[in-house]
């Protein structure tokens, strides 16, 4: 398997662009789907011991220096889930066959670059992978070449570019002193040399190309016009997985693999984190464009995962990831929802919606679901992640920032309730008296994620025991 | 002092990269810093990194380059004085900055105060893309085909439109 996460998408590029003419690109969304399948069950297969010979045979003839643990085959898991539904939107979504096939194109080459981060061990490698994953994502924004779309992009590839020089800084002088650019033989020489204020500056450039990475503040400038302006399905992929695998998974393990949970690390972390969840929370209050009052949402909620990391305890790393699972899952559900509204009313406005619920009782239904686990109500899964991480907070005497956690959690429920009410209740407005379901990609994309987020919650005791603890000793032995 | 000569080189040839008005000769200039860094990274013992810098950003990325700037449309010489004219205006202190950091850099002594790891014996090219570096080969290998799709898909369909 770990050699396969690699390849099995290259192969997949190359039988996408075989020379067949119309052909291919025809059977294009099937060839995909049946990609990202084979690459779930592969994964499974691989987690559950089921691997053959010729598994063995290719991973020692390429002799990659990868690992699949806990962590990276539930965010792999993640990686194939939110791509499908991705897959399904863009099926809708795009009209024109040539960009339909482009766009799967990318979404494929996006997934290596995604499977590349999750089982690197090697924090150049990683550097790599993220920047297949950024040069797939920047392409995927533009495609459609409109303006808006196009500016997007630029302030995304910007960003990305800074991020980039400030990690490629930061790994040019930890080779310098480790010799080396594994995360072993790094953790080794910080463990030496951990105080010295080059190091520490390092560490310091590094955490923050990752911020902006993953969207965090103060550098989520990008993020709400990139979200917003890039065509359905992208928007999907990129708020369902990519920040966060870019961002929010390579710190995770970057933090618990290399630089470890130093007081000045936790003290960044939760003082960035609890920045984000109160000016992504405040600042989605007062969005009309439905899709940006998701992405500011998503800052507000990555916050919450930073901060439960940032307390550098067995339970709040539990709950960070637990909550990745779950935004990952309900912010997936939300942007099929909102590209489901766009593609039925040709509408972003929210002030101009109303009563959409009536006509759309699956897109209204899941997003209530999707909504109120955002919000952290029980027993959905993000009530769960939520209380975690408050509790872990506490337990470790962080009391202030508790309480904002806390508040915070009120101001998700108003404006979630807010869009809910201006969207799906209330009587429909006779303009949008037509408005239907906007088709079989949405509606099965918005009831398998509603399905995951409402299982999640109610197995708690469960997935906490046999995804979370698992995947979070991945971090924490 | 050839290696500091060198350094003010690169970072000159930099700056008129990205301060030139023509595209074509903004890519001249970034293969031209390729090509100092190339020589600095010979210098510094470091042959496989540049004979990498030579091949790929010096060679293959000035190719992509041109190919992309052949597939768009041009500016009109009246829109590239402009847009060079307000660009200026707006940057002048980029490279100004950027003198002031060079020279404030040479004056900082920067505290290495870690023990340097033991510089371990170099290996042929072949061991180190085959046996130690085969994951970011195949990186690598994925963004520069994401980089020609890339290309062919923003800018050639729009040349057809």
């Amino acid at each position: 398997m770990p050699s396969l996460v690699i390849l099995v998408p290259l192969i997949a590029l190359l039988i996408l662009n075989l020379p067949l003419g119309e052909v291919m690109r025809k059977a294009s969304f099937w060839v995909a789907l049946g990609f990202f399948i084979f690459q779930t069950v592969l994964l499974f297969c691989h987690h559950f011991r089921c691997i053959c010979g010729s598994e063995r045979f290719i991973n020692s003839f390429f002799g990659m220096d990868v690992s699949v643990d806990h962590l990276s085959f539930m965010v792999m898991f993640l990686v194939n889930i939110v791509a499908l539904t991705s897959l399904l939107v863009a099926r809708h979504a795009i009209k024109d066959s040539d960009a339909r096939f482009n766009f799967i194109n990318l979404i494929v080459i996006a997934s290596a670059g995604m499977n590349g981060v999750t089982v690197a061990k090697d924090i150049f490698s990683l550097y790599v992978f993220l920047e297949v994953t950024a040069v797939a994502l920047f392409i995927a924004i533009a495609l459609q070449r409109e303006p808006r779309a196009l500016e997007g992009a630029f302030k995304y590839i910007l960003l990305s570019s800074i991020a980039t020089v400030m990690m490629l800084t930061s790994i040019a002088v930890l080779f310098f002193a480790a010799g080396d650019t594994s995360f072993a033989s790094l953790k080794s020489a910080l463990q030496v040399s951990g105080k010295s204020p080059v190091l520490l500056a390092a560490i310091g450039v590094f955490i923050c190309g990752l911020f902006i990475k993953g969207g965090l503040v103060p550098f989520h400038g990008w993020l709400p016009d990139a979200y917003s302006a890039a065509p359905a399905p992208v928007s999907v992929l990129l708020a369902g997985i990519v920040t966060k695998v870019s961002g929010i998974y390579t710190l995770m393990r970057l933090v618990a693999a290399v630089f470890g949970f130093k007081a000045a690390v936790c003290d960044v972390l939760l003082f960035g984190g609890t920045l984000s969840i109160l000016v992504g929370a405040f600042a989605a209050l007062g969005q009309k464009d439905f899709k940006r009052m998701l992405a500011y949402s998503s800052i507000s909620q990555v916050g919450y995962i930073i901060v439960g990391l940032g307390t550098g305890t067995a339970l709040g790393i539990a709950g960070a990831i637990f909550h990745f699972f779950n935004h990952a899952i309900f912010k997936t559900l939300l942007f099929v929802n909102a590209a489901a509204v766009e593609e039925s009313t040709g509408l972003r406005n929210m002030n101009k919606m109303g009563g959409l619920s009536s006509r759309m009782p699956v897109t209204g239904a899941t997003s209530v679901m999707a909504l109120l686990s955002n919000a952290g109500i029980p027993p959905l899964a993000g009530f769960w992640s939520k209380v975690i991480i408050i509790i872990a907070l506490w337990v470790s005497g962080r009391y202030a920032y508790a309480v904002i956690a806390i508040l915070a959690a009120v101001v998700t429920l108003a404006y979630l309730l807010i869009m809910q009410r201006k969207v799906f209740f209330g009587n429909i407005r006779p303009e949008l008296d037509g408005t239907k379901e906007a088709g079989p990609g949405y509606v099965i994309a918005s009831v398998v994620l509603a399905a995951i987020t409402v299982g999640a919650g109610i197995f708690f005791p469960y997935v906490f025991d046999h995804v979370i603890i698992p995947a979070r000793s991945a971090l924490l032995p | 002092m050839l290696n500091t000569g060198l350094l003010i080189i690169l970072s000159l040839a930099a700056l008129w990269t990205v301060m030139t008005r023509s595209l074509i000769k903004s890519t001249i200039g970034l293969a031209f810093t390729s090509i100092v860094l190339t020589i600095i990274m010979f210098r510094l013992n470091s042959p496989l990194a540049a004979v990498f810098e030579l091949s790929v950003c010096t060679g293959l990325i000035t190719v992509i380059f041109v190919s992309t700037i052949s597939l768009a449309s041009p500016l009109t010489p009246k829109e590239v004085e402009l847009l060079s004219a307000a660009r200026l205006k707006r940057f002048w202190y980029l490279p100004v900055i950027l003198v002031l950091v060079g020279v404030g850099l040479l004056f900082v002594k920067v505290p290495l105060d870690f023990p340097l790891p033991h510089n371990p014996a170099g290996h042929d090219v072949r061991t180190v893309l085959w046996n130690e570096r085969v994951l970011d080969l195949f990186g690598q290998v994925i963004i520069l085909l994401a980089g020609a799709f890339g290309v062919a898909v923003l800018f050639k369909e729009r040349k057809k439109k």
